[in-house]
């Protein structure tokens, strides 16, 4: 953004601070994110900066936490890791059936009470994860499900469906539905239609909520806390136990493997939101 | 003139005909909606109207002891009850030590009026071996609860199937024996400190998203789009890291040897043996969760931000405006309904917070959702636990009310 020759200098140097202003606020939100990454590859046993690491001494590196983390004894993160991956999988599969299935019935001008349907549809995450929490705790424990893969899921499907529910509902708000009418006239059925016509159309929607519905699954602490057992523990519960009792290398490790993973999201939700962009003809 | 019937290639009034076509529709997309509908009503809406019912179910001594409570009815809670009292309650409670199962009934009674706890437990190794007839005379040697008149008017008051007791703890108040409603003592309210914490906390670090998003919105709204993607990460990243990474990369920061203490010290602002305490602290968990929950500002912001025409402003200057003008006029109220959604959005988000307070917070820091947790994991009071959650959903559903009154909930856009 570069200012005009004419710029008076006072509007320059607010122009200046302004920017400044925004830059510190940038180095706010990511840096805390590159303080672990060095430090996981701490050779010692502290979770600071050591004299080896500051002068750049190979030494002072090593991939210790990173062996400790995956061979180490008595360590739950294989477990921890086999159960996110199963929950979060399952529960992501749940929740965007579900919720594109819920998405097509509510972006149907035919829908009645929509908006009443919408608000109880994506109630689940407008109430504070907290209070869900304790009713779903209390329906699991009544059905039996309390410690168990199947109760987690269940919860985490409840708490991912919103997400799919309204990028899908999002993206058919830009449909044309035109083009089914079309498949229609061609002599279409329905199911016929959705598979060839609509789903492909919308799949970046579905995609980006399912994207959703994973990272809610994957990264959710508080149900897993009331429900899980000793074997249902799952990636963040081991962070949060360990980071309870002392924060250790380990899970400096574990947090940048975690780092590498959202990275990898986000390059896949923004490609996913293009594509979509795309698709439906919308050019900003 | 008379109405021509329209009659639709099967010789059905076209009428009729769109109205049930207009049915068909109707229940297809019906039954879309309805898988989720029933999924998210037995597993969802069923529970949480079972947490209000938790809330308020006292039946369990009424249960324990049906037939003092038959007994107690006829009492006038003036002198101590007769002797059918004291048998009834031989009745009720000799089962219930046999069967070893009287410990709720300490615990409950106990909140009560306490005294009843160790009187019980007395009575629960002593009723073993009491003798046939004389029950008043027996359990008055027991235990000297059985003498005075207060521990039965405190028995009689739980009666009732329903109570409120639960919401009044919650606001640090409760039932005085003669079942009035008093504060309780001084030094013991401690969840009014909570939710004023709570609240505090909340609108502050609403306050400073806000302060720190706006700026950064507009940057990201305005710059080509070749930059602005690339400054979009900065807001993403953290957006889609998991909240557990982030608070232990706020502890990384925060702790006594960190690097903000590192770099305090290097300023020459604290002594190096006696470094500030930023963690444990409410300073934690203000700036942790700042930091947590800005993306959740600036991207609705930006997403309204990105719709105004830079058009707007430069008329706004050319009519004689200053760059201050026009932005107070123009600019910022065509920003409201992004301010409005990232302010609800934070807003609601950091008033039910858990996570990042209970680990950076330490007890000065800890809020509403922490004192939830800790009676639904530890002291397993979990009408408590029910009571405070559904306050804390009243407060939530009243503040969505009211921006749906002020602003309209159609205009939160997401990301």
């Amino acid at each position: 953004m570069a200012l005009p020759n004419y710029t008076p200098i006072h509007y320059r140097i607010w122009h200046y601070t302004y920017l400044v202003i925004c830059s510190l606020v940038f180095f706010f939100l990511i840096a805390p994110l590159f303080v672990i990454l060095p430090l996981s590859f701490n050779a010692e046993q502290y979770i600071h900066f050591s004299e080896k690491m500051l002068a750049l001494d190979p030494d002072g590196f090593s991939l210790r936490w990173y062996k400790d983390m995956i061979w180490g004894t008595k360590n739950p993160w294989g477990l921890a890791t086999k159960n996110s991956l199963v929950i979060a999988f399952f529960a992501t599969i749940g929740s965007t059936i579900l919720g594109t299935v819920a998405a097509l019935g509510l972006s149907s001008r035919h829908m009645p009470y929509k908006a009443a349907f919408m608000a109880l549809l994506i109630s689940p995450m407008i109430v504070p994860l907290i209070i869900s929490g304790t009713a779903i705790f209390f329906f699991m424990a009544k059905v039996g499900l309390a410690a168990t893969h199947t109760g987690i899921i269940l919860s985490h499907i409840i708490l991912g469906t919103p997400f799919v529910v309204i990028t899908v509902t999002a993206t058919l708000s830009g449909f044309d539905h035109s083009v089914t009418r079309a498949a229609a006239s061609l002599g279409s059925n329905p199911v016929n239609t959705f598979m060839k016509v609509t789903l492909p159309l919308i799949t970046p929607g579905v995609i980006s909520g399912a994207l959703f519905a994973f990272v809610t699954s994957f990264d959710e602490v508080i149900v897993v806390l009331f429900l899980a057992g000793l074997e249902n523990t799952t990636i963040p519960i081991q962070m949060w136990v360990g980071l309870r009792e002392q924060l250790s290398p380990t899970i400096l490790a574990v947090a940048t493997c975690l780092i590498i993973m959202s990275t990898l999201i986000l390059v896949s939700a923004e490609l996913l939101r293009r594509r979509s962009e795309r698709l439906r003809g919308i050019n900003r | 003139m008379s109405k021509e019937q329209i009659l639709s290639s099967d010789g059905v009034p076209l009428e009729v005909s769109l109205k049930k076509a207009e049915r068909r529709n109707k229940i297809r997309a019906l039954m879309l909606v309805g898988p989720l509908f029933l999924f998210l009503l037995i597993t969802y809406v069923f529970p949480i109207g079972d947490m209000l019912f938790r809330s308020v179910d006292d039946r369990m001594i009424t249960s324990k002891l049906p037939n003092t409570f038959a007994a107690l009815e006829q009492w006038d809670g003036k002198e101590l009850p007769d002797e059918e009292v004291y048998e009834a309650f031989y009745k009720d409670f000799y089962p219930l030590a046999i069967a070893k199962e009287a410990g709720k009934l300490y615990q409950r009674l106990n909140y009560e009026k306490s005294g009843f706890s160790s009187g019980l437990k007395k009575t629960n190794r002593k009723i073993k071996k009491f003798e046939k007839g004389n029950y008043k005379e027996q359990f008055m040697a027991t235990h000297k609860i059985w003498n005075k008149v207060e521990y039965w008017t405190a028995l009689k008051n739980t009666g009732p199937n329903w109570s409120y007791a639960k919401y009044l703890k919650g606001m640090d108040l409760k039932f005085d024996d003669q079942r009035n409603i008093v504060q309780v003592a001084e030094d013991r309210q401690i969840h009014k400190i909570l939710w004023l914490r709570t609240l505090n906390v909340a609108f502050w670090v609403t306050v400073f998203c806000f302060c720190l998003a706006y700026p950064i919105s507009h940057l990201l709204a305005t710059l080509p789009m070749k930059y602005s993607n690339l400054l979009m990460i900065c807001v993403l990243l953290p957006f889609w890291t998991s909240l557990l990474v982030r608070t232990s990369s706020w502890m990384v920061l925060l702790q006594q040897q960190g690097p903000i203490n590192d770099l305090i010290v290097w300023l020459g602002l604290a002594a190096n043996d006696n470094r500030p305490e930023l963690m444990y602290n409410v300073i934690g968990t203000f700036v942790a969760m700042t930091q947590i929950l800005l993306p959740f500002m600036v991207l609705p912001l930006y997403s309204v931000m990105k719709t105004i025409s830079p058009s707007l402003m430069r008329a706004g200057k050319s009519l004689g405006g200053t760059p201050l003008t026009a932005f107070i006029k123009i600019y910022f109220p065509l920003t409201m309904p992004g301010i409005g959604a990232g302010c609800l959005l934070v807003f609601i988000i950091s008033i039910g917070y858990y996570i990042t307070p209970a680990l950076v917070g330490g007890a000065s820091g800890s809020l509403i959702s922490n004192t939830i947790a800790y009676h639904m994991k530890s002291s397993l009071d979990w009408a408590f636990a029910s009571a405070l959650g559904t306050m804390l959903l009243v407060g939530v559903l009243a503040i969505y009310w009211v921006y749906n009154k002020l602003v309209g909930i159609d205009n939160i856009k997401l990301g």
